[in-house]
Order: structure tokens, then C-alpha cells, then sequence
């Protein structure tokens, strides 16, 4: 059983073992801002990818970042992975300010923690070397005490875990000789030999087939139980994150717009915007209504935005305080915040 | 709303009878040449009528971009169309000469690529793709040209202003409706559609769709639509045909096909994507993947993934079957009621 066995990773210096403090998060950002520069010397201008977002996954959690490309949901995974670095806010893996970590020795730690699924599963995995080259390797660096016989046999055990079987012959298989469905369970296989704690799953499912879709979203439900592996799913499809997901997050144009439990955020939306991503994804059960008059859904470059929302060239509540006043998140019922004027105070509509 | 779009001269449409269908592609064969030919479309026939909107569903590697491909005269080396025949406005499109499908191309028939971002010149204006367009089939004076542009645009909703814009000042949204602009400058009676929205987001996604809807409605054309996304033709498509492996395995209206799949694949297809409303159950999505085509299965070829499967599946092909409003049926558990 492999829950059993990732317990093994509180003997790790400096950390708190997963059993027993099950309402502590595992990963918390607080206030994490990306900015870019763009234009050359002269036209010198800031790119707010991500702003003030907060976020907590708990234990076996599974967290779902919504929203459309350019909203800064891609951006969010990657400060947490370590691959850019802050331009304000902080990272806390299990109560430690991952700023804190200063030897290589421990940031590689939290590399192995915290583990990314990519989205393209068809350019994710060289092409010249056999699937259990990736795993294998994974498996020498992050956990050096396995002899290769015992390798091995966990690289088999890992696919079987992922639903590759049979995992002895898939480990010999090039990218090339399997179906974009088996190419993203090898990377979730090869995510999980690090024995990770939080895997941010960035779009996992989109370039998938329908039919192949669900079959991947059953399984990071099935490792949360399985593994005891918490998940960040980004995605920008509503229907697959409230299937899989306990809480949801929507993000627009570098701000949480919206966070609650995810069938509470999908029955009783409260910022705007979710109700219009709502009201867009396609239902073949519901009754196609009417896009709205010069809405072509696209979202807006952050390049120096000021203050203010910045849904509101597109918001159909508007009112003069979306002008200048930047909406902050807040809490309107229990665990279900939205960053909206309006639905703070209908009285202002 | 929207400029109507300027009238052609009579002399440049070919006419049709009315009760004629406008498409009539019957057993298509379009095979892959190589060592282990691989047969992208087995069979096929399909009607379009003038005005319709059919939809195409199917998984990537069904072949129902080579059918499109097939149907527009585009196959290039090694595909070839083996056997049966495709016929648009009483034309044969497998016997035309390059000039005469030239004449065809963009005037009657035009195609919405995938992928606009790679469909359009990076280093000409919009303006000059149009006026490329356009010159390519007839001597039109600049002005008139310029006014023709302008209209097209405005049709799809983007200001005129971007004719002098490249592509890469505009979004994504923005390239695939200049796409479908261009497609319809010269009133096809059909424009065929390959995942034209697949790249786009889905308040972008729809608005591009109820956008095509709306003008099929007020211009006329006939739709020929391709797509992955069940649910996304639901509320556009007259009919809708699931792909699978090369074949049709149900075609019937739309609004038949979603409330009474027959084809086991074509409920699997429905329970495999998650509501955003009613009660959250579990789903299973379709078991394994789909074939290879350099050896698809025998028999059935959807038998190795279907739960309703029967001794028969692995050993004969299923023959085509009505079944209530549903056009047409491939399974094996039709054959006691026909």
C-alpha cells in the first residue's frame, strides 16, 4: 500500500510527518504576485501575470485553478514549482516559508514534494528512450537507497499504480508506440516515484480524447486516496473540475475572482465572471442562450493595469466603484469568497 | 447586426435542383499508401442538404479530418481516395481537374482550417489575404474590393480598422473569425469546418459558434462540421454523425442522437464527460483506446472497448442499420429488429 509508505517521509529533517494533523495545509501561498517585463529599454513596461493570490491545499486535497488562458493559472503552478521566482508573496510547504530553504539539499527536497504533471503529454517525454528511462532516472536521483533490482520493481509497481499494465512490457515501450491517455499516466508515473506530497496538475486532460479524458480524472481521485497525494488541477473546463475537485478556485486576468467549495461556487456563482463561464460551457442538456451583444470572450492583457476590477470593460453590473477600487476577496458565506463590488453589497446595483 | 453580404452574379453559381442534395459522398474509401496501407475512411456516405448543418464527432485519428479533406479535393500524396465517390452540386469532385476545382474552391465550397494561427500569412496584412483571395477569383475594382472586405469583417464582428492589422495584433478568437471571414466572401453554399474552435476558450468558443449559427441562418450555407466535442455541436447541428475508426457508426438528427444514443460508442461518448449541472456521479469514460488503423480490429472494430459485446462483434462486420429516427446504425444489435 502506498499510503503507508509515503509516511516514511517524516523522518526528513525538519518536517512534520502527514498522520495526525489532517486539518493543517500541506501548501499555502500567501499575497503571491508574478510580474514580467516586457518592451525594450525605452517602452519598458510590467506584465501582472499573478497578483495577490492566495491559496491553501490541504491534506489529500484536491484543489481545481479555473480559468481561461492568460488568466495566470499556469503561472500560479509554476511559482509553486520553484521554476520562476516570486516577485512578491511567499510559499509554505507544512508551515515552512519555502524562501527559508536556502541548501540545495532542501529545495531539491521540496522539488521532490511537490511534483508538476504537464500538459502536453504528446512533447513531455523524449522520444529516443523507453518509458522506464524517465521513471528510472526519477528514481536514482529522489530515492537513492533502492538497489537497481528494487527500482525496478518499484517503476512496476508505479505503472501498475497509474493503470499501465502490463507494466513489465510498458516499460520497454517508446513514447511514440502509446496513445496520448497512456503517455499522461506515465507522467503521472514518473511524478509519482519522487513520492510526492502535492502534484500541480496543469491542464492534464486537455489534449486528450473525450472517451480517454474521465479515465485520467478517476485516477488523481484515486491517488489522493491511494497515495495520499494532494492535487492543485488547473484547467479551464468547470464540468471536470467539479467533478474531481472538493474546492475551486476561478482566476481572471491574475486575480482569484472566486473561491468556495466547488458545488457551492457552480450552484450559486457569485462573482460575474464565473457566471459567465457558467453560462459558456457548452451543456447539450441545457438551453443555448444568448451571447452577449460585443462579448467575444477575450480576456485582457494585465500589462500596467491600474486600480480597479479588471472584469469590468466586460461586467454587465458595473458600477463607478469597479472604476478605481480593486475588488479584494472576500468572504460572503462559508469558505466561498468572491473579489466583487456588487456581490459584496447588492445594494450598490 | 451585421452588413448582408454583397450579391455574386448569377452566371458565376452553378444551380441545383432543389430536391437534390447540395453533398452526396457515398462509400468513400480514403486510404494512407504505405507498407501497411492504413484506411483513414471506410465507407462512408453522408448527405448534405442545402442550408443543413451536420456535425462530424469523433476522436482524433477517426479520420474525420480526412474525410473533409477527402470532400474538398485536398488529399495530397499518400492519401487517395480508392474507392466511391463524393458529388457537390451534381459535380463529381473526384474527377475535376485542378482549374475546374479552382472555379469550385472558395466560391461554392470553402474551408475553416483548424488552426488559425498557422492558416493565415504572418508577414501580410488581413486586408492583403482578403484582396489575395478575391483577386484569385475574379477582377474586382480596389474599391469594390476594399467595401466587399469591410463587410465581411464587420460580419463576423471585427472592425474594419484590422484590415491593415497582421495576424499577430489580433487574438486568437479574433484570427479564427478573420478565417471564417474570408471563408465567406464569396457566399459559398457550403463551408466546411475543422475544429475552428478548438484553440479558443470557451466564452470565446461560443460566441464564435452562436456567430457561425447565426450567419448559416441568415446567409443560407450549408455546415459541414467537424469537431471532438460532443457537446459543443448539441445545439448547432441538424444532424450529427459519430465517427469511429474510419466509419460512421451513428448518424441521425442531433437532438435523437443525444436523447437516444443506439450505438454503444455513442453512449459511451455521452457518459464520458462531466455536467456542470444535475447530481455529480461517478463516470467511466470508454475503456482502452481506440484502434490502430494499419490493423483495426476484425469485425466490429469497436468491439475490444464496448460493454455490450457479443460473440458476433469479434467475427463479422455490423451492417448499417435504421432504427427509429436514427439514419443509420453499425452494430451488430440491430440486427434482430431490422
Amino acid at each position: 500500500m502506498v499510503a503507508t509508505e509515503t509516511a516514511g517521509t517524516a523522518d526528513q529533517p525538519g518536517e512534520s510527518g502527514r498522520a495526525g494533523r489532517p486539518s493543517h495545509p500541506v501548501l499555502r501561498a500567501r499575497r503571491l504576485t508574478r510580474h514580467f517585463k516586457v518592451g525594450g529599454t525605452f517602452g519598458r513596461r510590467t506584465l501582472h501575470a499573478v497578483d495577490d493570490v492566495d491559496l491553501v491545499i490541504g491534506e489529500r486535497e484536491i484543489v481545481a485553478l479555473v480559468g481561461e488562458s492568460g488568466s495566470g493559472k499556469s503561472t500560479v503552478a509554476r511559482l509553486l514549482a520553484l521554476l520562476y521566482p516570486v516577485t512578491a508573496g511567499d510559499i509554505e510547504f507544512r508551515g515552512q516559508p519555502v524562501a527559508s530553504l536556502r541548501s540545495r539539499r532542501r529545495k531539491l527536497d521540496y522539488r521532490r514534494r511537490v511534483q508538476m504533471v504537464f500538459q502536453d503529454p504528446f512533447s513531455s517525454l523524449s522520444p529516443v528512450y523507453p518509458i522506464s528511462h524517465g521513471l528510472l532516472r526519477a528514481l536514482i536521483l529522489h530515492r537513492p537507497e533502492l538497489s537497481r533490482t528494487a527500482r525496478r520493481e518499484e517503476a512496476e509497481r508505479l505503472l501498475e499504480l497509474v493503470g499501465l499494465t502490463p507494466a513489465r512490457e510498458m516499460l520497454q515501450k517508446y513514447p511514440y508506440e502509446l496513445s496520448g491517455g497512456q503517455r499522461q499516466r506515465v507522467g503521472f508515473a514518473a511524478a509519482l516515484a519522487c513520492r510526492p506530497e502535492v502534484i500541480l496538475a496543469d491542464e492534464p486532460v486537455s489534449m486528450l480524447d473525450v472517451s480517454i479524458r474521465i479515465g485520467l480524472l478517476n485516477l488523481m481521485a484515486e491517488l489522493r486516496e491511494r497515495a495520499g497525494v494532494s492535487f492543485l488541477y488547473i484547467t479551464h473546463d468547470l464540468a471536470s473540475a467539479r467533478y474531481v475537485a472538493d474546492r475551486m478556485m476561478v482566476m481572471y486576468a491574475g486575480h482569484v475572482v472566486e473561491s468556495g467549495p466547488s458545488e457551492e461556487v457552480l450552484t450559486a456563482p457569485r462573482h460575474p465572471y464565473t457566471q459567465l463561464l457558467l453560462a459558456a460551457a457548452p451543456d447539450p442538456w441545457a438551453p443555448l442562450g444568448e451571447a452577449a451583444e460585443g462579448d467575444y470572450g477575450e480576456p485582457p492583457k494585465v500589462v500596467d493595469p491600474g486600480e480597479g476590477c479588471r472584469f469590468r470593460p466586460r461586467c454587465p453590473l458595473a458600477v463607478s466603484a469597479c472604476e478605481n477600487i480593486t475588488p479584494r476577496l472576500t468572504e460572503l458565506g462559508p469558505g466561498h469568497s468572491a473579489a466583487c463590488h456588487v456581490a459584496a453589497d447588492p445594494a450598490l446595483r | 447586426m451585421a452588413a448582408p453580404l454583397p450579391s455574386l452574379p448569377e452566371s458565376a453559381m452553378w444551380s441545383v435542383p432543389a430536391d437534390e442534395p447540395l453533398l452526396e459522398v457515398s462509400d468513400l474509401v480514403v486510404e494512407y499508401a504505405s507498407d501497411e496501407p492504413v484506411r483513414a475512411v471506410d465507407k462512408v456516405s453522408l448527405r448534405v442538404g442545402r442550408g443543413e448543418f451536420v456535425g462530424i464527432v469523433g476522436e482524433s485519428g477517426c479520420g474525420k479530418s480526412t474525410l473533409l479533406y477527402a470532400i474538398s479535393s485536398l488529399l495530397t500524396s499518400p492519401a487517395r481516395v480508392v474507392s466511391g465517390s463524393v458529388t457537390f452540386k451534381g459535380h463529381q469532385m473526384t474527377s475535376l481537374t485542378e482549374d475546374e476545382l479552382r472555379q469550385i474552391r472558395w466560391r461554392d465550397l470553402s474551408v475553416v482550417m483548424q488552426s488559425a494561427m498557422n492558416a493565415l500569412n504572418p508577414v501580410l496584412t488581413i486586408g492583403a489575404q482578403l484582396r489575395d483571395a478575391m483577386a484569385a477569383h475574379e477582377k474586382v475594382s480596389p474599391a469594390r474590393l476594399r467595401e466587399r472586405s469591410e463587410d465581411v469583417l464587420r460580419l463576423v464582428g471585427i472592425d474594419p480598422i484590422h484590415l491593415r492589422s497582421y495576424p499577430h495584433q489580433l487574438s486568437g478568437g479574433m484570427r479564427q473569425r478573420a478565417m471564417i471571414a474570408m471563408a465567406l466572401v464569396f457566399k459559398p453554399d457550403l463551408v466546411i469546418m475543422d475544429e475552428p474552435t478548438s484553440a479558443l476558450d470557451v466564452v470565446a468558443q461560443r460566441s464564435l459558434i452562436l456567430r457561425v449559427k447565426q450567419l448559416q441562418r441568415e446567409i443560407g450555407f450549408a455546415v459541414l462540421f467537424v469537431t471532438h466535442d460532443m457537446s459543443l455541436v448539441s445545439h448547432l447541428s441538424d444532424r450529427l454523425a459519430i465517427m469511429y475508426a474510419g466509419q460512421i457508426a451513428e448518424l441521425g438528427p442531433t437532438r435523437e442522437v443525444f436523447s437516444n444514443p443506439r450505438h454503444p460508442y455513442s453512449q459511451g461518448l455521452l457518459q464520458a464527460f462531466p455536467s456542470i449541472r444535475g447530481p455529480r456521479r461517478p463516470l467511466t469514460g470508454i475503456p482502452g483506446s481506440p484502434p490502430d488503423l494499419r490493423r483495426p480490429p476484425t469485425g466490429c472494430r469497436f468491439h475490444p472497448r464496448c460493454g455490450q459485446v457479443m460473440e458476433v462483434c469479434s467475427r463479422d462486420e455490423p451492417r448499417v442499420h435504421q432504427v427509429g429516427d436514427t439514419d443509420l446504425v453499425r452494430c451488430h444489435l440491430y440486427e434482430a429488429e431490422a
